[in-house]
């Protein structure tokens, strides 16, 4: 199959979000892939808000079937969250269940304005009733298939398409 | 019977007795994840919903609200249902066994016990007794072992000096009752720290204690020598009354910790203790309150370290 | 009853003979080896072939818990585990509740031992009243109710004067003296041999001096006194070459070990393995290689199975709380086998220590099929390996270190003043 080209996709994404930038925008990255995102989207356009990142490990939904994930990171948000409005970046929007740990941790942290949504790819399969705001593209992949985003270590970003081992990876 | 207790035929932690003989994949794993747990604790909503449901005894033979309290808070922050049970004052003095006791509260679908108990080994009894799936946390069991605690001091060390691999951490005091000493040297030579020193009185050291990898010294002038961790150890007040030591102010005077004393060390080296000190005994409160302390941290990281410990063994 | 056994190999570690030979049992003793007397009409033959024949083993210390105890063990469940083991005397401690200091109690057990028809019981008369190691007891009358020899058991002498009195009160009537080598302040509260595993498991821990610093007591005393010492339940290298240097010294002392100490050490214990907690601790290994080679050398003079049954209750407590002791009646000889084989000492030199040498401590004429003796003996199978479980335990005791590990040996028939008291 072949994939669409991240970078390409990212300029999309930077695109259609730009319209809505001001100066009361807040962007939020989820690890991994969302946080690398999120710091090309802040620098591209120019948020002056400090990048918040967050890791939404601590409240996931699948904590009894598989445990902690393997490598926890710290969560971040360097702005008051209270009356905020925050745009939540991931790279590849699925279930929706990481989303709404996402949501639930930033609520942990204050009472938003609002919260919207961004990623890279939206390939379908909502087990929960999100929607997406702002997305590169929308694929439809079978469910045994793992889409995940990577950087090089130039700093470019790409897609690759993995054989899922186990349906909660993502 | 002899290969590990606490961990499962996977090589997952399922409890933590002691930090002996665990794996260093398994501590660093503890202290990683209690990085991202200080980050919760330093929020204004300080709690997580990982542990929602579940169920946690505080399960305390022997008394100790400072500990059982650090436990709690833990739990807490991670909302699980938090129960506390004295039960020094309670069931035992009913004739009823500890493990009746244990028995009776895992068929009110307990998923954790946290278990302080004065003698040696019962928190290993415990472990061995109930049903698959619950999990035991030592918190402190006789003179054996105190794993918690020497995981928040070895996050503590880490935090101050990053790297274990070219330390000198030096244990100061009661080796010989001290659970938090032996849990101490097991984390330490585990995560790679080169030279571990107990300095103590004769009557104070446990026989053949070399033989778990550290050296031993009587004097303070030689022991601290170019030392970067100091561990102090709490001095029970008990002790005074046997012929072990003679006087708290003789201890003071070549043991207790001073910012003289503390000047023999490395210039920036730390000073920890498990608390509750004893100021004017084991160390100075010059010491205590200095800048070279940093035992209000390992309070904080105290927490964190708990939360960590309790999240990863609810998910083995 | 007439019985004859064939085939067997004999072994019989007092007259010296290790080879097949027929036994002849007639009115309870032993009337003939080899050759079939004439006129010899047996009522029982038992075919023996593959087996060993041996006396019946001597046990110099079988708490039988009664009276007292009868919750942890009692007479006839213990003396049952006694004859399955291949036990056929044994030595009972006084430390029963209230302990054997009066005559009546010994009377009263005799009695009771003798009505079960199974192996002999001999009671060692506590030296002082109450075990309190403060008053003596009446030791001769004790003695003609049945006491041979006198002790105290695990208690203390707080005192050393009445530790000396005691010991020339019983040199006046020739009674054997035994005492287990333990300075009671030096042990203090302790669980575990002061060394690596103690320290390990923050275990309060018995240091040697513990053993050897009333060792050197009992010595001194021994030689005052001249009275008649045995020393029991020895545990370490620095104790056994005290006693190898007093015996050399020419001073007549025995000496007895357990037979868990033969085979293991410190190191068992694992994780606070409450089947481990004995009474001596289990030492280091250098201790138990010295025990072993005290043994061969002839400083020690027997191996007993220190019969401690305790209550399953009484085990599943903290290592520190938990009771000492371990079953041993029915593990004793299968563990004198597996040490023979182990250190390749023949077997007729391993079994006496388990017959002629505990009999000659006692000073009863057993442990020995010469022409006339009394027929008690054991029919072995060297070769059958059996688990050791709790459910195969005839004990009340379950409580063993080698619980789950599978053992060489097994007693086929136990004979009693010439009766078959335990066939298999």
């Amino acid at each position: 199959m072949q994939l669409p080209n991240a970078e390409q996709l990212l300029v999309e994404l930077t695109e259609k979000m730009r319209p809505d930038v001001a100066t009361n925008i807040a962007l939020v990255g989820i690890y991994t892939g969302g946080v690398w995102l999120a710091e090309r989207l802040h620098q591209d356009l120019g948020i002056t808000l400090p990048l918040g990142v967050l890791d939404s490990s601590f409240y996931r939904d699948d904590f009894d079937q598989i445990g902690l994930h393997s490598q926890v990171r710290s969560s971040n948000i360097p702005f008051k969250v209270d009356g905020s409005h925050i745009i939540l970046i991931d790279d590849v929007l699925f279930t929706g269940r990481t989303i709404r740990a996402a949501t639930n941790e930033l609520f942990d942290h204050g009472r938003p304005a609002s919260i919207r949504l961004a990623a890279l790819i939206d390939r379908g399969g909502r087990e929960l009733p999100i929607a997406i705001n702002y997305v590169g593209t929308t694929i439809v992949l079978s469910e045994d298939k793992m889409l995940a985003l990577e950087r090089n270590k130039n700093g470019k970003l790409n897609l690759s398409l993995y054989d899922r081992v186990n349906r909660n990876s993502e | 019977m002899n290969n590990n207790p606490q961990l499962n035929r996977d090589g997952e932690l399922q409890h933590l007795l002691t930090t002996e003989g665990l794996p260093i994949s398994i501590l660093l794993k503890i202290l990683d994840t209690a990085e991202s747990f200080v980050g919760v604790t330093e929020r204004d909503i300080k709690k997580v919903p990982l542990l929602r449901g579940k169920s946690i005894f505080n399960l305390f033979f022997e008394p100790s609200t400072r500990t059982r309290t650090t436990f709690e808070i833990a739990a807490k922050r991670l909302s699980a249902d938090v129960v506390n049970l004295d039960v020094a004052a309670s069931s035992q003095s009913k004739g009823e066994t500890m493990l009746d006791t244990v028995n009776n509260l895992s068929a009110m679908h307990a998923d954790m016990f946290i278990v302080r108990h004065s003698q040696s080994g019962a928190a290993h009894l415990i472990a061995r007794h109930v049903k698959p799936g619950i999990h035991v946390i030592n918190a402190g069991d006789g003179r054996h072992a105190h794993p918690t605690q020497a995981l928040l001091d070895m996050f503590t060390i880490r935090r101050y000096k990053k790297d274990f691999h070219s330390l000198r951490v030096a244990i100061i005091g009661d080796i010989l009752h001290s659970r938090v000493a032996r849990s101490q040297i097991h984390a330490l030579t585990t995560l790679g720290v080169p030279e571990v020193r107990v300095i103590t009185p004769k009557t104070l050291l446990s026989n053949k204690v070399e033989r778990l990898g550290v050296q031993v010294y009587h004097d303070m002038a030689q022991g601290l020598k170019d030392v970067d961790v100091l561990l102090m150890l709490r001095l029970q007040n008990e002790r005074m009354l046997g012929a072990r030591l003679p006087s708290a102010e003789e201890y003071f005077k070549y043991y207790g910790l001073t910012q003289e004393k503390l000047a023999l060390a490395s210039q920036d080296a730390i000073v920890l203790h498990p608390g509750p000190m004893n100021r004017g005994v084991e160390i100075d409160s010059a010491v205590a309150d200095g800048k070279q302390s940093v035992i209000l941290s390992q309070v904080t990281f105290g927490i964190a370290v708990r939360m960590a410990v309790m999240t990863i063994l609810m998910g083995n | 009853m007439k019985i004859h056994i064939k085939n067997g190999h004999l072994i019989d570690p007092k007259n010296g003979i290790d080879v097949i030979k027929d036994v002849f049992i007639a009115a309870g003793k032993v009337v003939a080896i080899g050759a079939e007397p004439s006129n010899f009409k047996a009522s029982r033959v038992i075919d023996a072939k593959g087996l060993l024949v041996f006396p019946g083993l001597v046990d110099l210390s079988v708490r039988l818990r009664e009276p007292g105890f009868e919750y942890k063990a009692t007479l006839e469940s213990e003396m049952k585990a006694a004859v399955a083991g291949g036990i056929t005397s044994l030595a009972c401690p006084p430390d029963t509740d209230p302990p054997l200091d009066e005559p009546g109690l010994v009377e009263m057990l005799k009695h009771r031992a003798k009505s079960l028809n199974q192996a002999h019981v001999y009671p060692i008369g506590a030296l002082t009243q109450g075990l309190k190691g403060e008053r003596l007891t009446e030791m001769a009358e004790l003695h003609d109710a049945g006491c041979v020899v006198f002790g105290q058991s695990d208690a203390p002498f707080i005192n050393t004067r009445v530790m000396m009195q005691a010991m020339q009160y019983a040199a006046t009537f020739g009674f054997s003296v035994w005492l287990r080598p333990q300075d009671v302040s030096l042990a203090n509260s302790g669980v575990a041999h002061d060394g690596e595993v103690a320290t390990r498991l923050g275990l309060p821990a018995i240091p040697v001096c513990a053993e050897t610093i009333a060792l050197s007591t009992i010595i001194l005393m021994a030689r005052e006194t001249g009275a008649r010492v045995h020393l029991c339940r020895i545990s370490s290298a620095e104790g056994v070459s005290m006693i190898r240097a007093a015996k050399k010294d020419g001073l007549t002392i025995t000496c007895d070990v357990a037979v868990n100490h033969i085979h293991l050490s410190e190191m068992d214990i694992g994780f606070f393995d409450s089947n481990c907690h004995l009474v001596p601790p289990l030492r280091s290994l250098s201790d138990r290689d010295a025990l072993r080679i005290g043994l061969m050398d002839g400083t020690i003079d027997a191996i007993c199975s220190d019969h401690t049954p305790v209550d399953e209750d009484a085990k599943l407590l903290p290592f520190g709380e938990s009771e000492a002791g371990s079953t041993g009646l029915e593990l004793l000889l299968s563990l004198v086998l597996k040490w023979s084989l182990e250190m390749k000492i023949p077997l007729i030199s391993a079994l006496a220590a388990i017959t002629t040498e505990p009999a000659k401590i006692l000073g009863i004429d057993v442990g020995h099929l010469s022409l006339g003796a009394i027929a008690d003996l054991c029919i072995f199978d060297p070769n059958q390996y059996w688990n050791v479980e709790a459910t195969v335990l005839r004990s009340q005791g379950k409580n063993t270190p080698f619980l789950g590990i599978e053992l060489q040996g097994k007693v086929k028939y136990t004979l009693v003043n010439g009766s078959i008291v335990y066939e298999n």
